[in-house]
């Protein structure tokens, strides 16, 4: 297969804008160079370097998975979940992708004055039920309070400890030429959910958040005996965000097909009218997950067993390292990449 | 999703990707000149399917892309003011004016809030009695329906605190200077669906009959770019210059009356500067008299003001199908979605961003 | 200005200028202006764009693009082109 194609010369230089915008946070390119250039060299070590949803190491004889993640998300309630059970899935789910099974949570607090008691409650009963639902434990904790105007309500960080019990390296690393990409589920719908609240986008028929644990699901595969190569959920950013992540830390290349990739019609439906992909779209409560091409039938029918309406949607080769390409349902290929911010409602 | 499904079929693509190889027998130079066409073209590769004499051309069909920098200016300063709400379309808020764009006032302090509708921003009006809302009417005929509506009610309903800041253009007059510039490479035409939904296509015949051209006004998915491809080949092919509709299911000659009627009610033609190609004379939409009390430009004082552009954007000659994106020095490197110099870059749909995102794989068919 | 999206007419409110119709698009719902389209009625599709309808789709047309291709598709066979 011969190839042609631009080459990027230029490395972005972040001093291009001289104060943090939200596009930072976005998920997209303005956030990775962010942490490329700024973070990563400031804090350089092996584990951080892997650069995987959680850092994964050893204390004596124990393998651990230790991660940690904020949580600042407008609306506090959507349909389907909340800023709570975000704090807590998220975190169960990404010590979930390092092949953890996740133990314990630690829940730092800040709430802006003014904030009414009663949505605090809201929150902290919705994060002890996705405790308890996911089987964790939060021990440990913090509360602070800023003066009104400072902060959006509650922001939350959760940070997460989980124990590894078997001898695989669920990274980017371990990703190997042939594998089979599978995707836990279809796609869009966190976004939808959020955006549609946000922006006052009134849709009658409620589209909810697939915000839920994933570690049963995940423990269950690994359990399996399925040679897991690699996991990770997709969160901000969506599925082509996260395949372009592990292509560029694998340095591997990952070809999907679009026909593959399960959207649910009013997902769709919401998409068009916005103008949004939704393979660029948030979601919290999906995997994809790398596995030997050989393997790929059992894996699906384990998470299928556990009522994940799981699929196939792609494979991992050697051609083009770092790229991730897509067959088009007209039968075109063109390359995924990173969209350098949020996608926001447009006209064009 | 019905009426969009259909016409992304791999099968219909490839039969009509078929009949064009079928049928053409020298190269041609096609130009589309909307900003939806060209994301669509790009985002399925269109342009893959068809036969190497065949060139589409992407025109400045994007409103995003050809607003002056000096209105993005004035939008900034009007939402750096704290007695105002500034709503927007989301394709508006990275393109960069002379110093920054609007996510920068945002940043900075700025109320600056995406709208879906231009109506939601009358509502805006109606919730925040205190403040000033201003909405950036931006879009070809295509939007100007929707936004003649948001200044033709806030006037019916009293609401004074409403106001638009327009930068509406118009397509024919953007096509006659195409056509009538000295280095001009295009030989057909594909009009925009959605613009021709809204104001018929009887504009369009003299263009065709003066500059002897084959105009086929076509729709957005794939199969229907297609079609509309096929149907001006086939008129090149023939020495034949007509005004063909490929869209029917929208678009009838006439267009779309009660929307036109609207449109001449609250907006009058005036010339307007294309960013990126210049004056053109008699190209856009203007606020009429009547509805001047909701006209920002003059609530805000803002009419003399004007700005120059980035000498590194060639966005004119890309928009005018002279140059490719890739052709340019700044490309991928001083120019980049993430830094975009020029408005092609910004919008989803400006001809650079649509090449750099996605980008071009030749690979050979196995 | 392109980004023109075809939903089907669920229920109709309102008169003149204030016509609204509740539109689906694949199963997800939005309030959309009919001023301008006055002829669209309950099942119709209309093609909707920054929450207005600029036109009813005509379904007789929509079927004939793929008519087209059926006939270029015979016509092959019969081997005329």
């Amino acid at each position: 297969m011969a190839v042609k194609e631009f080459a990027l010369s230029c490395p972005v230089p972040i001093s291009d804008y001289p104060t943090v915008t939200l596009a930072h946070g976005g998920g997209g390119k303005l956030m990775h160079d962010l942490i490329q250039r700024m973070m990563l060299p400031a804090f350089r070590n092996d584990a951080l370097d892997a650069q995987h949803d959680g850092a994964v190491f050893s204390v004596g004889s124990a393998r651990l998975a230790f991660t940690t993640d904020s949580y600042v998300v407008r609306p506090l309630f959507f349909p389907g979940g909340d800023i709570g059970s975000m704090a807590v899935n998220g975190t169960v789910n990404d010590l979930s992708m390092c092949g953890a099974r996740p133990l314990y949570l630690s829940c730092g607090m800040i709430l802006e004055e003014g904030l009414p008691m009663e949505t605090l409650w809201r929150v902290v009963e919705s994060m002890r039920i996705a405790a308890a639902a996911a089987g964790v434990s939060l021990v440990t904790g913090d509360t602070k309070v800023v003066d009104k105007g400072k902060g959006d309500g509650i922001f939350i960080n959760t940070a997460g400890v989980g124990a590894i019990e078997h001898g695989l390296t669920i990274a980017p690393q371990s990703v190997r030429v042939g594998d089979a990409v599978i995707l836990s589920g279809d796609v869009g719908r966190h976004g939808v959910a959020i955006m549609a609240v946000r922006e006052g986008l009134e849709f009658e028929t409620v589209i909810e958040s697939d915000c839920a644990p994933l570690n049963g699901p995940v423990q269950k595969l690994i359990a399996s005996g399925v040679e897991v190569h690699c996991l990770r959920d997709l969160t901000r950013g969506g599925l082509a965000t996260t395949l372009i992540e592990i292509a560029e830390s694998s340095k591997l290349q990952i070809q999907i097909e679009e026909r593959a990739v399960p959207v649910r019609e009013d997902v769709t439906g919401a998409c068009e009218m916005l103008g949004f992909d939704p393979l660029y779209l948030a979601n919290e409560g999906r995997f994809i997950a790398f596995v030997p091409v050989n393997e790929a039938d059992r894996a699906l029918e384990i998470l299928r067993g556990e009522e994940l309406e799981a699929v196939r949607i792609g494979e991992v080769s050697a051609g083009l390292p770092g790229m991730v390409t897509m067959k088009s349902r007209i039968g075109t290929t063109r390359i995924l990449d990173m969209l350098s911010g949020e996608q926001l409602p447009r006209i064009c | 999703m019905k009426f969009v499904d259909e016409y992304r079929d791999a099968a219909a693509a490839r039969e009509f990707a078929k009949q064009i190889a079928r049928v053409t027998t020298q190269p041609w130079t096609i130009m589309e000149i909307c900003g939806g066409q060209t994301h669509s073209i790009v985002k399925f590769g269109v342009d893959e399917l068809l036969p190497q004499q065949i060139t589409l051309v992407h025109g400045p069909g994007c409103p995003v892309c050809v607003t002056p920098v000096e209105l993005l200016d004035k939008a900034a300063k009007i939402a750096r003011r704290d007695d105002v709400i500034f709503c927007s379309f989301g394709d508006m808020l990275r393109v960069p004016g002379t110093e920054c764009d609007l996510f920068a006032v945002k940043a900075l302090g700025g109320d600056v809030r995406v709208v879906y509708s231009p109506m939601d921003a009358v509502a805006l009006a109606e919730q925040n009695p205190q403040k000033e809302v201003v909405f950036f009417a931006v879009g070809f005929e295509t939007t100007a329906p929707g936004n003649a509506m948001a200044v033709f009610q806030a006037k019916q309903r009293g609401i004074k605190n409403f106001s638009v800041l327009v930068s509406h253009v118009l397509v024919p007059p953007a096509m006659e200077a195409i056509l009538g510039s000295p280095g001009n490479l295009v030989q057909g035409f594909l009009a925009a669906g959605h613009v021709c939904t809204v104001m018929g296509y009887h504009e369009y015949a003299p263009i065709a009959a003066k500059y002897k051209v084959p105009i086929v006004v076509t729709g957005f998915e794939p199969v229907d770019i297609l079609q509309g491809v096929l149907m001006c080949v086939t008129q090149l092919e023939q020495g034949r210059y007509e005004v063909e509709n490929q869209y029917t299911r929208s678009v009838r000659s006439g267009g779309n009356v009660h929307a036109q009627e609207l449109i001449a009610q609250v907006f009058e033609v005036v010339d307007r500067k294309w960013r990126g190609i210049g004056g053109i004379p008699q190209s856009g939409l203007g606020v009429r008299e009547e509805y001047a009390a909701w006209d920002a430009e003059k609530k805000f004082k803002l009419e003399g003001y004007t700005a120059e552009e980035s000498p590194d954007c060639i966005s004119g000659l890309i928009m005018q199908g002279r140059k490719k994106p890739s052709e340019c020095a700044a490309f991928g490197t001083k120019c980049a979605p993430e830094r975009p110099l020029g408005a092609p870059m910004v919008s989803t749909e400006g001809a650079c961003a649509a090449y750099y995102r996605y980008r071009r794989v030749a690979v050979e068919v196995k | 200005m392109c980004l023109a999206v075809p939903g089907k007419i669920l229920s109709i409110t309102g008169e003149e200028l204030l016509r609204m119709a509740r539109v689906s698009f694949g199963g997800t719902v939005k309030e959309v202006n009919l001023a301008y389209v006055p002829e669209a009625q309950i099942g119709d599709f209309v093609l909707v764009h920054i929450g207005f309808a600029i036109s009813k789709i005509d379904e007789d047309e929509a079927k004939k693009v793929f008519e087209y291709l059926k006939e270029m598709g015979e016509l092959e066979a019969e081997g005329i082109r």
